[in-house]
Order: structure tokens, then C-alpha cells, then sequence
């Protein structure tokens, strides 16, 4: 039998380790429900590979989508340090998305320095509001955030539909379900050129820096680890235990409403129900993979958006669902969990007496 | 409490040889480093109370899990009487095992669901799993035997949570019983109940043996040892460095053996107390059990004394500590902090005023377990000095934290390293570092020196002693009496949300002590001064 | 509107509601289970819909309907084993481990349609449950069209979650996963194997789960639709909040959810064009989180969940 024995320190380098391997064990995991399908392995992940990293096209791809996978990571990361589980990041973007079309689609005629502060603004507003309510509620009367923010992810979406088949409908559209367009100046600029990629990941490279800087240089950012680390000793220190769930869930929220509103003035241009493949859900995993780390974040979501990326070639190559990389997300974060037990025990053996141990 | 007729005569060391119920040959077991348990001989007959003596950290507890199967021995045989009387080896490292082999264990941490029935903890395991109904109502016949005959009663129908923690132990004692225990261990079974509650358990534990029980419990008490058992076995730090008949047994001989060497008492100076630095008129919390309730309380403190606040566990006492933490607020009353009416009660405020706060638990309350000793020690104050425009000044903290290293002796490997790695009394000095810090007006110590081994607990009480002399009032909430003689001015009881006025200790004594946490106003007379004797006697030569 | 309301007293409005309580009868008797042994199972969600996948996939392939039924259970007692593991012998966080599976297990059920049916541009029905027509109870007045008119699922569902009451409230077994999750310690101390037994509650609870979602394909919808299980998955743990864990609260709750949702069907009819359709659609969440909100004022929660248990760490 093999027992779990606690660690001292975890070791920097072990810390490093165990988010890759847990990465390379879900994407060697992928090799079964690949086989079940009959895919030829190694053209698989070659195709895989070759999609996500093997053209300058391919990579923008994978920063373009690593860039809401970042907004989002950061705000799974930031709320679960102070062990607040915000699941709600796919509503929050959806909100955010939401804001921004209500901002930028006309209804300020204003020039682009001012009105693409104002819609990401917006956006990032309306995901904060989203996410103090579920926040309150936990800090109030102790009702489970993680439930309440993954309905309100059903009531934001169906809000989403009503507003871009009813008010926000483009009248343009012939008919399909999607907003009308942000105005011109509205948009972000893009950073290559005939590439997706845009200036939104400038923005969310600045929130990860600025996250880390934060959460180990600051006092909010002390009075986050400390919550989330031991409510009742923070709160016997003095540290206001509510305020900063409140606060954080706000930050959270606004970070997950900033990718929404990043996402419409970035790469579509209008808001339709299929904005996120759900961006907002991948999010916990970028941020479990990365430890909680802001700056890990980065690095992660970069992972995870190749893993996107590069299933989609795959799957035309070799003609399986493109879903194997839903499934490969999901792996890496089994994956990441148990392999993040490895920090903190070690594994030995017991059962037998221990002679000489 | 030595000289009651009914110990008088439950030491009896000249029976005929009894049967041996348990026999433990060698135990040892290994912590990483610690060497917790080493080497371990120990023989308890049936119809016996053995004591295992030892001051925290000497290994009891070890010994109990291993012999309940929580931990398995790194060596050494347990073997047990069986139906017939033939010692068998009993099977490492399951709690099972040793429940079929007829031991029953009284965790000094009750092993209880609250939401459940007494009923419904002891039934608990006792019926094959797989039996599609209860069988309740035998159940409660064969429990109903079973108190008469031990001479215990409680109420088996209300969830355990509404207990009293005397009531509790009764149906964790049940348990075993239930189980037609042989071997009955309890640790620290006093820990948490008055001496009036503790001379009952002692003589439901003689019933016992006497009906062929072989019953064994932990303590680091010298005076319950000599009060409840027949033959006490001393541990020290891991080792069994003696066994005697207790009658025969010499009281400092037993403290000095559980030491290690001999204990000098802290020595208190006469000083006379300044003006008023915190004054309670009438302060009530509301709260919904006696554990976080506190009725009307009236108190003063004065610079330059210690007031001790004696009482059982769960009597209000942490109600009173949150309230002068900043954590509870009053419903009723005046709290006047150095003559000024408080208005505003949260921790913060608390802080700013200058009060001296050391949390009952520390691990909960105390520090933030994964935080660095450094954030620890600066955690009170990051919105103060440690922090310029909102960014921590982490050098500023580092040194706060290397001179409380210092100035503490505290043992760890740095300013930088999580909390959580350091033992409990180096813990509990980094609080004390934190509290003590800017010699503050009012300290509040709530059990400072729980689960501390000797040598720490000396050294806290240096410290409180230390503050006293400077100048500072104390409140010293504590459940250990000798604690609370050792270090308080005046001592005040509480027993069922009530404060009691604070006498000066010379004039209390243990008897009068206990008939005060039993909840009966204290009388005068004759008990009082067969307890000074008792005071006198209690001091180790 | 009094139209509306005169359709409560229908006994056709309370066989819908019924109906559309099953898969959360189901959903909601799993949760019980498990969050009465202490463990918090978000994993319901992909549970449910892998459940619903592999029950009608079966099916489809041949299997009949009840080895349709027997598939999703041991589909959601393998998830359930998975989360066991993660939670209960790893003592990994509840609320990331259940998040994992739900996203595994929708992952992988989608993954496998498309798998098992790479061409088709919509789903292949199958033949479902049909209403029950028993002798005597189904030609009761009132009682008969309600109760004994439903497919054999949903009186498989009310059965399930009237006997896990008994199971909780009567048998040694149930007392046992009831103290579980009040204090691990209280067990391991009576000799009782803490990672077994909410192993078992785990496992048992997540087929029941599954069950749930194999209620939509098998009886309500009759194909398989991607988000067809539609947060009903996290409908149940809100009601489980709402019910104070008791089972018999539970199927009161789930019954009268349905209810709610059957009146906003036909509310929807009444006033079809005044109100977009999506607000209707909004307020069984908008209910749940309410639900949610009300029953977290109770501090009825067990004491141990979420807590994991490692021996000798207490």
C-alpha cells in the first residue's frame, strides 16, 4: 500500500514541475479516446502540433485565444487564492460582452481614445457587478458562491440570447441572432497583420503583471492570501474577512467581464450567443495549472489555447470531434490536481514493517 | 482532593495477583526525527486503574493511537487477554481490531457526531451493516442495564451536541461499554470537566474495575493520578522511566520523574496595583449556547495585576474572550478601556487600542498556517507601519521578525518560513512576540499555554510575569488551576455564562475553586481552610 | 392569468409537473447521498449528462431500454468513483474535483456521440419508456393519471428517493453514512472504514445522478441533445440546500420546482409575444438560486462536509 506523507517546503523547481507534467500526462492521456476513434497517433499530434505552433498564422491563433483564457485564468486565480470559488467567469464574459455592445454600438459617439477605455470599462463593470451579488450572498448568510454563479451563467446566456434577438438585434443580420456591430472606434487595434490577434493581449499580459505585483506587494494583496489561507486568524488580525471577499469577487468578476467586452471589441466586433467556447470555464483549469500564479497564468492559458488551437487542426487531419480538446482540458486539470498532491506529500510505502526506516 | 475517603480506599496494593488484560512489549514509533515512542513495556491486569503519567509531548497519546490502531508501531507486540484469558497478539494499525478484541478508547477530543443521538453514536457499528432495520428498542434496554450498573446516567435521546461535555464523555464511556469492553483507555478524561465532575467519573471508573474492567487513563495531574488510580506509570519523552504502586508513591518523586528535573515555581512578587485599566459594568453577549454567552459580567483590572478567569471548558469564557479580543460585541453594559467608554468593537480597534491578544487556538486564530513567520509577526499591524501607500515594506518585517526571534528564542529556520512548520511552543511565541509588542496596556490571554510542554509554559509565564512588572493588566482565561494559581492577583470563576467577582487568590483555594465552577456560590468556613492546606500541600518541594 | 391559475387544480398540470421532476428526483436524491456522507458533488452536471449519453446510446445500439437504464447507472458509478478517489482517498478540494469531472464527463460524452455517430446531422431517435397502464392504480380517479400514468422511470425515481429516506433514517448502514458526515472521527472510532463508506455513498449517489439524466433520453426527449442537461445538474444541489438534506424535503422540493416550471410552460403559452421567451426560461435558475438563498439561512449543513478525512490528521 502506498500512504501520503506531508512535506515541508514544497521545492521552486517542483513547483514548476508538476503543472508540466500534469500537461504532458493529459495530452499522452488523449492517446486513448484517440485510439478509440481510430486516429492514426502519431499524424494526430503531429497535425496537432503543427497547427498550434508550425505557421506565424498558428501562433497568432494561440495568442489570439490564449488572450481570454489569460482574463479569464487570472480570475479563477485571484478569487480561488482568497478561496472564493467564482465559477461564474463564462457569464461574467458574457455580461462583459454584453456591456460593451450597450456602450459601444452607438449609443456614445465618441472618439476611439475615449470610447474603447469606456467599453472595456464597461465591460469589466458589468462583470463585477455580476459576481458581487454571489459574493455577498457567501459572505452574508453562507450560501455556496459556486452554485449561485453557475446558474446565473444559464440566466446571463438566455439574457444574452434575449437581448440580441430583441433590443440589440441587428437589423443587418438577416436574420441570425447577433448584436449590432461596436462602432469603428470602438474596436481594438489589431497587432499583425491578417491574423486575429489584437491589442486585447497587451492588456491582459499588463492585468497579469499587475495581478502578481498585487497579490506580493501589496497589503490588499496580504489581506487576500490571508483570507483565503485562514479566515478566522484574519479576521482576529484585524483584516476585514467580507470586505475582501467582496473586493475580490468584484476584481474577479471585472477581469472575466474585461475578456467579454476584450473578445467583442477585439475579434468579433458583435456579440452573438457563441462568443465563448467557453472561455470562462476553461479559465479554472488555466488557473489551477498555473497555481494560482498570476504570472503563471500566462503560461498556462498559452497551453490550454494551443490545446484548442491545435485540436482543431488535428481534427480535420486525422477526423476526429474536435471535442478531444474539451477532453484534453478537462485531463490536464485531473491531472494537475492529483499531480499537485506531489507538492505537498510525498509517497511511501507502508504496510510492511519499515525496517531500518 | 488527596485526603477523600473514597480514594482511601480504592488504593489497595495488596490483592491477590489479578489477571493480565493488556500487554504492550516494545513499542516504539518514530515521528520523521521525533522519536515519539521508544521502546514501551507496559502490563494492566483487569480490576486495575493505571495511570499514565507524563507532561505533554512525553508520547501518551502516541501510545493510546497505537494501541487503538490509528497509528501502526515501527516495533514492538500488543498482545490481549482473550475470551479465555490466553494473551493474543492484536493486529497493527486497525481500529477494528482492537474494538473486537474488547478496547475501548475515551479520545480526550470526543469521537462524537453532534447531530446524532447518544443512542445513535453508540449503536453506531455495533449492527451488521447490511441489517435492513435497527434494532432500537433492545438497544436501549441493554444501555439502560448498563447505566445502572456502572452508576452513570444521561439523556440518550437528544442530539449529543446539547450535551454537556461531562454528559458527552458519559456516552463516549457507554460506548465502550456497550461493546463489552475489557480494556478501557481514556485520555485526559479530567481536561474538560470541573473537580466536582472529575470525582464522579473517578468513582464510575472504580465501579468498573471493581466488576473486572481493566481500565487505564492519561494525565499529566499529579493530583488525580493519586487520587484515581492504583499503580501510576511515568513517561518521559518517549520512555517509561518508572511504575509504582500509587500508594506508595512520593508526589514530588512522581513531578520530578515526569520533569525530568526538578520543577522550580514561579515566583510571584507582591506589587501593588495602579489605577484601572479595563472595567466591565453589566457587559452581556448574547450568543445561542453557554460556550459563546456571557450574562451581566462586572470586572476590573488594574495595572500591574493578574487576574485569573478560572472555569470549565464551554462556560463563557470564550464569550468573554472575543469580546475583549474586538471578535463579539456587547448587548448590554459599559466596557471602559483606561477609563474611556469603548463604543466600537472589532478586532482593528482593539489593536489601536492597545491590547495584548493571545487567541485560545492558535492554529486557527492565532496565524495563518502557509503565511511566513514575518507576516505573521507583522499581520496586526500591515495597515500601520508595515505599509507605505498601500505596498508592504518587507524589510521592515523582517526585522520585526528576526528581534522577535531573538528576543523570544524563537526556534525556526527563518523570518521566511511558513508558520506551520514550527512546533506549537514556538508558534505561541511568535503570538506572544506579536501581542506583547509595544507593551501594551491590557493583555488578554486566553489559554496561553495549552498542549505546551514544560518548558515553553515557563517561559510564558515568564513573559506574562514580565509584563505585570512593567506595568500592564492582564486577563488570564485559563481551565488549568494550577495556572491560574501560579500567576493570579485575584481569580474569578465562571460557570454558566456568569462571572463570579475576583477574590484575591490568597484567600481561594482549589475545594473553593471548584465548588465556584460547579456553579454553587462558594462557602466559607470550613472548606476554605482545609483548602489552604491543600494550597500548600500542592506546591512541589 | 385566472386561466393560468385554474390550471393548478388540472390533474394534467400535476402530471407534467411530475414529469418534469424526475431527472431532479433523481439529481436531487444523489446529492443527498452524498453531501449526507460529506461529499460535495459538483460532478452532478457531467454525471447527469453522461448518463443521459451513454443510456441512450445503449439503447440505441440495442441494449433495451432497461439496459439502457443499467449503462447510465454504472457510467455515473464510474464517474462517481473517479470523484471518490479524487475526494475522498486524495482529500483533494470537493469544489475543483467535482468541476473536473462535470467538465471530464460532458467532454467525453460528447466526444463519444460524435464518435459512436460521426455523420449524423441529427440525432437518431430511439423508442422510449411509454406511460405505465397498470391494472387498477393507473384507472384510480386523480391518483392514476398523476402517479401511475408516468413512465416506469419516475416511479423508479420517487421510489428511489422514498427508500434512500428510509435507508438514511432506519438501517445501520444509513446511520452510518448519516454520522460520516457529521464526524469521520465518530465512525473510524466504532471501527467502521470512513474512506469505504463514503466511497459507497459516492458511487451510489452518482448512479442515481445518472439515472436522472438518463430520464431525458430515455423518457422525456428521446434522442441525445448537446446541453440538453441544462444546469439541472446544479438545479438539484441548490434544491439539496433548500431540502436541509433530508430526502422526503428533497422530493417536495423537486416536485414543487416542477411544478413552478410546468406553470411557466403553460404561463409562457398564455402570454406568448408580450414577454420574450427567455425570461421564462430564466426563472427556474432565478428560483434555484432563491431556493438556495432561503435554505442556506438553516444551518442544517453536515457538519463534515467538504472536510476531508486523513487518519491520523484530526
Amino acid at each position: 500500500m502506498i500512504r501520503l506523507e506531508p512535506r515541508g517546503t514544497p521545492s521552486r523547481s517542483l513547483a514548476l514541475a508538476v503543472p508540466a507534467c500534469a500537461a504532458l500526462a493529459a495530452l499522452g492521456l488523449a492517446a486513448v479516446p484517440l485510439m478509440l476513434a481510430g486516429a492514426p497517433l502519431g499524424r494526430a499530434y503531429a497535425a496537432m502540433a503543427e497547427g498550434a505552433l508550425g505557421s506565424r498564422f498558428a501562433l497568432s491563433e494561440v495568442l489570439t485565444r490564449a488572450t481570454p483564457l489569460i482574463l479569464t485564468g487570472l480570475s479563477a486565480a485571484i478569487a480561488f487564492r482568497a478561496r472564493l470559488f467564482n465559477i461564474g467567469a463564462e457569464g461574467q464574459l458574457y455580461g462583459g460582452a454584453l456591456a460593451a455592445i450597450a456602450v459601444g454600438a452607438g449609443a456614445f459617439d465618441w472618439p476611439a481614445p475615449l470610447l474603447l477605455p469606456l467599453v472595456l470599462f464597461a465591460g469589466a463593470l458589468a462583470g463585477a457587478a455580476m459576481m458581487i451579488g454571489p459574493a455577498l450572498a457567501r459572505v452574508t448568510i453562507g450560501a455556496d458562491e459556486v452554485v449561485t454563479t453557475l446558474l446565473l451563467n444559464f440566466v446571463v446566456l438566455l439574457l444574452v440570447q434575449m437581448m440580441i434577438e430583441g433590443p440589440m438585434k441587428d437589423p443587418m443580420s438577416m436574420g441570425w441572432p447577433q448584436s449590432e456591430p461596436l462602432l469603428e472606434a470602438a474596436t481594438l487595434p489589431r497587432l499583425m497583420e491578417k491574423t486575429r490577434l489584437h491589442a486585447g493581449l497587451l492588456i491582459a499580459l499588463a492585468a497579469a503583471v499587475l495581478l502578481h505585483g498585487l497579490m506580493a506587494r501589496t497589503v490588499a494583496g496580504f489581506a487576500i492570501r490571508a483570507v483565503g489561507e485562514s479566515p478566522p486568524a484574519a479576521r482576529f488580525a484585524g483584516l476585514p474577512v467580507g470586505g475582501t471577499l467582496v473586493a475580490v469577487g468584484a476584481l474577479s468578476g471585472a477581469l472575466a467581464g474585461l475578456a467579454g467586452a476584450g473578445e467583442v471589441a477585439g475579434v468579433k466586433g458583435f456579440l452573438a450567443a457563441d462568443l465563448s467556447p467557453g472561455y470562462g470555464y476553461a479559465g479554472i483549469v488555466v488557473a489551477m495549472l498555473a497555481g494560482l500564479s498570476p504570472l503563471g497564468t500566462v503560461a498556462a492559458a498559452l497551453f490550454v489555447a494551443a490545446v484548442f488551437v491545435g485540436a482543431d487542426s488535428m481534427s480535420r487531419a486525422v477526423n476526429v470531434s474536435s471535442y478531444i480538446a474539451n477532453l484534453i482540458v478537462a485531463l490536464s486539470l485531473i491531472a494537475v490536481l492529483v499531480a499537485g498532491l506531489l507538492t505537498r506529500y510525498r509517497l511511501r510505502r507502508v504496510g510492511r514493517p519499515a525496517a531500518g526506516a | 482532593m488527596a485526603g477523600t475517603a473514597a480514594i482511601d480506599g480504592a488504593v489497595d496494593g495488596t490483592r491477590a495477583p489479578r489477571p493480565v488484560a493488556l500487554e504492550l512489549r516494545g513499542i516504539t514509533k518514530r515521528f520523521g526525527p521525533l522519536l515519539a515512542n521508544d521502546g514501551i513495556d507496559l502490563t494492566l491486569h483487569r480490576g486495575e486503574i493505571l495511570a499514565i503519567l507524563g507532561e505533554n509531548g512525553a508520547g501518551k497519546t502516541t501510545l493510546m493511537n497505537i494501541l487503538f490502531g490509528h497509528y501502526t508501531a515501527d516495533a514492538g507486540t500488543v498482545r490481549v487477554a482473550d475470551a479465555a484469558g490466553r494473551l493474543v497478539p492484536l493486529p497493527a494499525g486497525r481500529p477494528r481490531a482492537a474494538l473486537a478484541a474488547g478496547i475501548g478508547m475515551v479520545h480526550q477530543h470526543f469521537t462524537l457526531a453532534e447531530a446524532l443521538t447518544g443512542l445513535d453514536n453508540i449503536t453506531l457499528g455495533t449492527e451488521p451493516l447490511w441489517r435492513l432495520r435497527r434494532r432500537i428498542a433492545e438497544a436501549r434496554d441493554r444501555l439502560a442495564a448498563l447505566m445502572a450498573r456502572a452508576g452513570l446516567t444521561v439523556d440518550l435521546a437528544v442530539p449529543v451536541g446539547t450535551l454537556t461535555v461531562g454528559e458527552r464523555q458519559r456516552v463516549e464511556i457507554l460506548k465502550a461499554l456497550y461493546r463489552d469492553a475489557q480494556v478501557l483507555i481514556l485520555d485526559e478524561p479530567t481536561a474538560v470537566l470541573t473537580p466536582a465532575e472529575s470525582e464522579g467519573l473517578f468513582s464510575v471508573l472504580r465501579a468498573l474495575a471493581a466488576q473486572g474492567l481493566a481500565i487505564a487513563f492519561i494525565s499529566h495531574k499529579l493530583g488525580e493520578v493519586a487520587a484515581g488510580s492504583d499503580r501510576v506509570a511515568v513517561l518521559r519523552a518517549g520512555r517509561k522511566v518508572a511504575e509504582r504502586a500509587t500508594a506508595g508513591a512520593d508526589r514530588a518523586d512522581l513531578a520530578a520523574l515526569m520533569v525530568g528535573r526538578a520543577v522550580a515555581p514561579v515566583r510571584r512578587t507582591a506589587r501593588p496595583p495602579g489605577p484601572e485599566v479595563l472595567a466591565l459594568e453589566g457587559v452581556a453577549v448574547a450568543g445561542p449556547d453557554l460556550r459563546s454567552r456571557l450574562d451581566r459580567a462586572d470586572l476590573v483590572v488594574r495595572a500591574g495585576e493578574i487576574v485569573g478567569v478560572a472555569g470549565v471548558a464551554g462556560n463563557g469564557q470564550a464569550a468573554l474572550a472575543r469580546l475583549l479580543f474586538g471578535l463579539a460585541r456587547p448587548r448590554a453594559g459599559t466596557v471602559r478601556l483606561q477609563g474611556r467608554v469603548v463604543t466600537r468593537f472589532d478586532p482593528t480597534e482593539a489593536i489601536r487600542a492597545g491590547i495584548g491578544r493571545i487567541p485560545e487556538d492558535r492554529h486557527r486564530e492565532g496565524a495563518v498556517g502557509a503565511m511566513s513567520v514575518a507576516e505573521n509577526v507583522a499581520i496586526e499591524e500591515i495597515r500601520g507601519p508595515f505599509q507605505r501607500l498601500g505596498f508592504l515594506r518587507r524589510r521592515a518585517m523582517a526585522a520585526r521578525a528576526r528581534g522577535a526571534i531573538e528576543a523570544y528564542g524563537i526556534r525556526c529556520p527563518g523570518p521566511d518560513a511558513p508558520i506551520r512548520l514550527l512546533s506549537g511552543g514556538n508558534m505561541q511565541k511568535v503570538i506572544i512576540a506579536r501581542a506583547l509588542d509595544g507593551a501594551p496596556a491590557l493583555i488578554v490571554a486566553a489559554q496561553p499555554t495549552r498542549g505546551l510542554d514544560v518548558g515553553a509554559v515557563a517561559e510564558i509565564h515568564r513573559r506574562l510575569l514580565e509584563a505585570r512588572g512593567r506595568g500592564a493588566g492582564i486577563v488570564l482565561i485559563s481551565e488549568d488551576l494550577d495556572e491560574v494559581f501560579a500567576l493570579s492577583d485575584r481569580i474569578a470563576v465562571m460557570a454558566r455564562a456568569r462571572l463570579s467577582a475576583a477574590l484575591p487568590a490568597e484567600t481561594l483555594d482549589r475545594t473553593r475553586l471548584g465548588l465556584m465552577m460547579a456553579g454553587q456560590a462558594a462557602e466559607h468556613g470550613e472548606a476554605q481552610e482545609r483548602g489552604q492546606d491543600h494550597a500548600r500541600a500542592r506546591q512541589p518541594a | 392569468m385566472q386561466a393560468s391559475l385554474d390550471l393548478l387544480m388540472t390533474v394534467a398540470f400535476w402530471a407534467a409537473a411530475l414529469r418534469i421532476a424526475t431527472p431532479l428526483i433523481f439529481g436531487v436524491a444523489g446529492a443527498v447521498l452524498c453531501e449526507r456522507a460529506g461529499v460535495l458533488n459538483l460532478g452532478i452536471e457531467g454525471i447527469m449528462t453522461a448518463g443521459a449519453m451513454t443510456g441512450w446510446l445503449a439503447v440505441h445500439l440495442g441494449a433495451g431500454l432497461w439496459g439502457g437504464v443499467l449503462v447510465a447507472a454504472l457510467t455515473g458509478a464510474g464517474l462517481g468513483l473517479l470523484l471518490a478517489v479524487l475526494t475522498v482517498k486524495l482529500g483533494l478540494s470537493q469544489h475543483v474535483s467535482g468541476l473536473a469531472v462535470t467538465l471530464l464527463a460532458t467532454s467525453a460524452s460528447y466526444f463519444g456521440y460524435r464518435l459512436a455517430l460521426p455523420a449524423a446531422a441529427s440525432p437518431p431517435r430511439i423508442e422510449p419508456f411509454r406511460p405505465l397502464d397498470l391494472p387498477v392504480l393507473s384507472d384510480l380517479p386523480v391518483i392514476g393519471p398523476i402517479l401511475f400514468q408516468q413512465t416506469a422511470l419516475t416511479l423508479l425515481a420517487i421510489a428511489a428517493i422514498l427508500a434512500l429516506g428510509l435507508f438514511l433514517g432506519r438501517t445501520p448502514l444509513g446511520l452510518a453514512v448519516r454520522a460520516v458526515g457529521e464526524n469521520p472521527a465518530a465512525v473510524e472510532a466504532q471501527g467502521i472504514d470512513v474512506h469505504a463508506l463514503r466511497l459507497g455513498a459516492v458511487v451510489a449517489g452518482s448512479a442515481l445522478m445518472a439515472l436522472g439524466g438518463a430520464f431525458l433520453t430515455l423518457s422525456a426527449f428521446n434522442a441525445f441533445f448537446f446541453e440538453m442537461v441544462a444546469g439541472r445538474g446544479w438545479i438539484c444541489i441548490a434544491l439539496t440546500v433548500f431540502a436541509g438534506w433530508r430526502p422526503m424535503k428533497a422530493l417536495l422540493g423537486a416536485v414543487l420546482f416542477g411544478a413552478f416550471d410546468a406553470f411557466q410552460v403553460r404561463l409562457q403559452q398564455a402570454l406568448g409575444g408580450l414577454v420574450p421567451g427567455q425570461v421564462f426560461l430564466m426563472l427556474p435558475y432565478l428560483l434555484s438560486i432563491a431556493a438556495l438563498l432561503v435554505g442556506a439561512r438553516h444551518a442544517s449543513a453536515p457538519k463534515a462536509l467538504m472536510r476531508p478525512y486523513i487518519r491520523g490528521e484530526r
